[in-house]
């Protein structure tokens, strides 16, 4: 149960330099699909910022699960409590977008540091249980604190001040998109930045051999608490941010089945590959906007079987179609045989 | 007194329930090692069929009960041989979990497509619907019934596995499937009888439980979490540890609904928290199953 999926990056043949070249692409990238979708769906794009806040925190369970090799099913925790902090300040006290998204943020950070140090010592499926528990009692206590959060009801009245005093938000949610895609941007700049780094390097060493972590003289358990705090301040400002984009934070924002969406989500795209959270929210949340508007049960249905197929025919994720397609463009790297040793 | 006496009658016939559809996802899962997030629905699917056998077609209780564990084991063999095998002992759990998540939305389209979205129920025959006097107590009928099916359940599965050719080797499976396989143990025959087994089990379960846990097409994403919860506590492969883990979560719940109904599940999963704390491997790790 300790081995979680492996690293996409060992199995693919692309040439080192190309994938370089990529992998610094691949933020300009999704900036640049961003804007062009902006100009493109003008009437979607109360749907295309959710995409963009909920990229972001896929992005951050893919800091745990690809990166640390936590499989987790309570990254909503994190991501309601940010929401739910967020909101209630927004309400009560101060509406400046940045400072909420700090606020929740922190919120975030904190309670993901607080179970982390709690729950981190177990593994496999105990430790995908007691994320199940922490989740739920998290919910059971917005559901309690009803004079705050509002319950069932849901929290509503977050009226967002311009951001930076600059950009009023507008009735078609233009701001709304743009102020999404550019904290997606800077988060996914961000993570970079931490994977490449040499705490990043280390975790990615813990999730391979946790053994010999130690033997060089790390302590495990303390990076993947602090990569689990990180990752839980990527939650809590993702759910920071849809508190502000939409004004509106729900119970469901911290329950049990938005986690699951969330680990479908990435396992779809890829783990361990900051683009493949991005591709998997695009391509679920696609296909979920697209059949859902007939019936939840077909959605169900064809969502039900394109994850089947993706386990069967591509167990890497949609990430590794493109590093098929790349190592079929590099002939004279090793090919290795793709799928079957995973 | 009274409460208390509500709190272990409903309490031990609920753990009766999660045992009996938890005990087959703990097998596979210590067996096979296959987060297999699809056993709810199968339950469901028990349910379900019982449900149309005995208010569409009339069949009385027992045969609604047979049909509903026979149709279920049928229909699920298949995908024992087409999907699961090709992720049996898979290193790579998450593969597992978004395959059964995938089988298990497939389901739940599949049973509201077929039978709809409105709440299902299973018709009590006249036996089970009064009460059974226990000297001054009296329990009600369904919930008697219930606690004896499981413990029924129990001791077979014991004797199944204490005492037969086939427990044998399934204990050899669970604790060194390789070594197990090379002394000769025909492993895949193995793991499709107790898959069958489990699935049955579960089918079981999904009928005898619908009192307790209403059928509708979300069943097998709403109670999952709950069977899951046992095998933890239990021990994943523990037979004797998924009974004590039932028992002790479905006291626990129905104890926290009675005392304090506003909370919701909230003691349930604090007990689970506490539980996994002082047993992080569940209450019968590492015994043979």
């Amino acid at each position: 149960m300790s081995a979680i999926a492996g690293d996409p990056r060992s199995a693919t043949g692309a040439h080192p330099m190309i994938r370089t070249v990529l992998d610094s692409l691949g933020v300009p990238l999704v900036a640049l699909a961003g804007l062009a979708a902006f100009w493109l769906f003008p009437d979607d794009l109360g749907l295309l910022t959710r995409i963009a806040a909920t990229a972001l925190y896929v992005l951050s369970l893919d800091l745990v699960l690809g990166y640390c090799g936590i499989a987790t099913l309570g990254q909503a925790a994190m991501f309601g409590t940010g929401a739910y902090v967020a909101g209630i300040v927004a309400v009560n006290w101060i509406n400046e977008p940045m400072l909420l998204l700090a606020v929740g943020g922190l919120a975030g950070g904190l309670v993901a540091l607080a179970t982390g140090a709690l729950i981190l010592h177990a593994r496999g499926l105990t430790l995908l249980m007691l994320t199940v528990a922490v989740v739920q009692i998290v919910q059971e206590v917005v559901n309690k604190a009803r004079d705050w959060t509002g319950g069932s009801d849901g929290l509503s009245g977050i009226d967002p001040a311009p951001v930076l005093g600059l950009f009023r938000f507008d009735l078609y949610g233009r701001t709304s998109y743009l102020f999404a895609l550019a904290v997606l941007v800077a988060g996914l700049l961000v993570a970079r930045r931490i994977v490449r780094s040499p705490f990043g390097l280390a975790c990615r060493g813990v999730r391979e051999d946790p053994l010999r972590i130690a033997a060089l003289g790390g302590s495990p358990r303390r990076y993947l608490v602090t990569m689990y705090a990180v990752a839980g301040i990527f939650a809590g400002v993702a759910g920071a941010l849809t508190a502000v984009s939409s004004g509106i934070v729900g119970l469901d924002s911290v329950s049990f089945s938005w986690s699951a969406e969330a680990l479908v989500m990435l396992v779809l795209g890829g783990t361990g590959r900051l683009f493949g959270a991005v591709i998997g929210t695009v391509a679920f949340m696609g296909i979920h906007h697209i059949l859902a508007a007939t019936d939840p049960f077909h959605w169900m249905l064809f969502i039900g079987l394109f994850l089947m197929a993706v386990v069967l025919f591509l167990p890497g994720g949609i990430v590794s179609v493109f590093d098929g397609l790349i190592a079929r463009l590099t002939p004279s790297s090793p090919r290795r045989s793709d799928g079957a040793t995973r | 007194m009274e409460t208390l006496f509500g709190i272990a009658v409903d309490g031990v016939a609920y753990g009766m329930i999660l045992f009996i559809i938890s005990v087959g996802l703990s097998v596979t899962l210590g067996l096979m090692r296959v987060v297999n997030l699809a056993h709810g629905a199968f339950a469901m699917v028990g349910g379900y069929v019982a449900s149309y056998a005995a208010q569409g077609l009339g069949l009385p209780y027992p045969a609604a009960i047979a049909v509903a564990v026979v149709l279920t084991v049928v229909a699920t063999l298949p995908m024992e041989k087409l999907l699961y095998r090709r992720i049996y002992g898979s290193a790579n759990e998450l593969q597992q979990v978004l395959l059964t998540i995938g089988l298990t939305f497939v389901i739940v389209a599949g049973i509201n497509y077929i039978f709809g979205p409105t709440l299902k129920r299973v018709p009590l025959p006249d036996m089970l619907v009064g009460v059974v006097e226990l000297g001054p107590k009296a329990i009600p009928a369904h919930r008697a019934f219930v606690i004896a099916v499981g413990a029924a359940i129990l001791l077979g599965l014991w004797w199944l596995l204490e005492r037969t050719d086939f427990g044998i080797r399934l204990r050899a499976a669970v604790d060194d499937p390789a070594m197990a396989a090379a002394l000769g143990i025909r492993t895949e025959r193995l793991y499709a009888a107790t898959f069958a087994i489990g699935t049955g089990l579960a089918a079981l379960g999904g009928v005898l439980g619908a009192e307790l846990l209403p059928l509708e097409p979300y069943y097998a994403i709403r109670y999952i979490v709950l069977f899951l919860a046992v095998v933890a506590v239990g021990g994943a492969g523990s037979i004797f540890g998924s009974a004590a883990a039932a028992l002790a979560l479905g006291i626990v719940d129905t104890a926290g609904k009675y005392l304090i109904p506003n909370f919701g599940e909230f003691f349930f999963y604090a007990a689970l928290i506490l539980i996994l704390f002082r047993w992080p491997h569940g209450f019968f790790h590492g015994r043979a199953a």
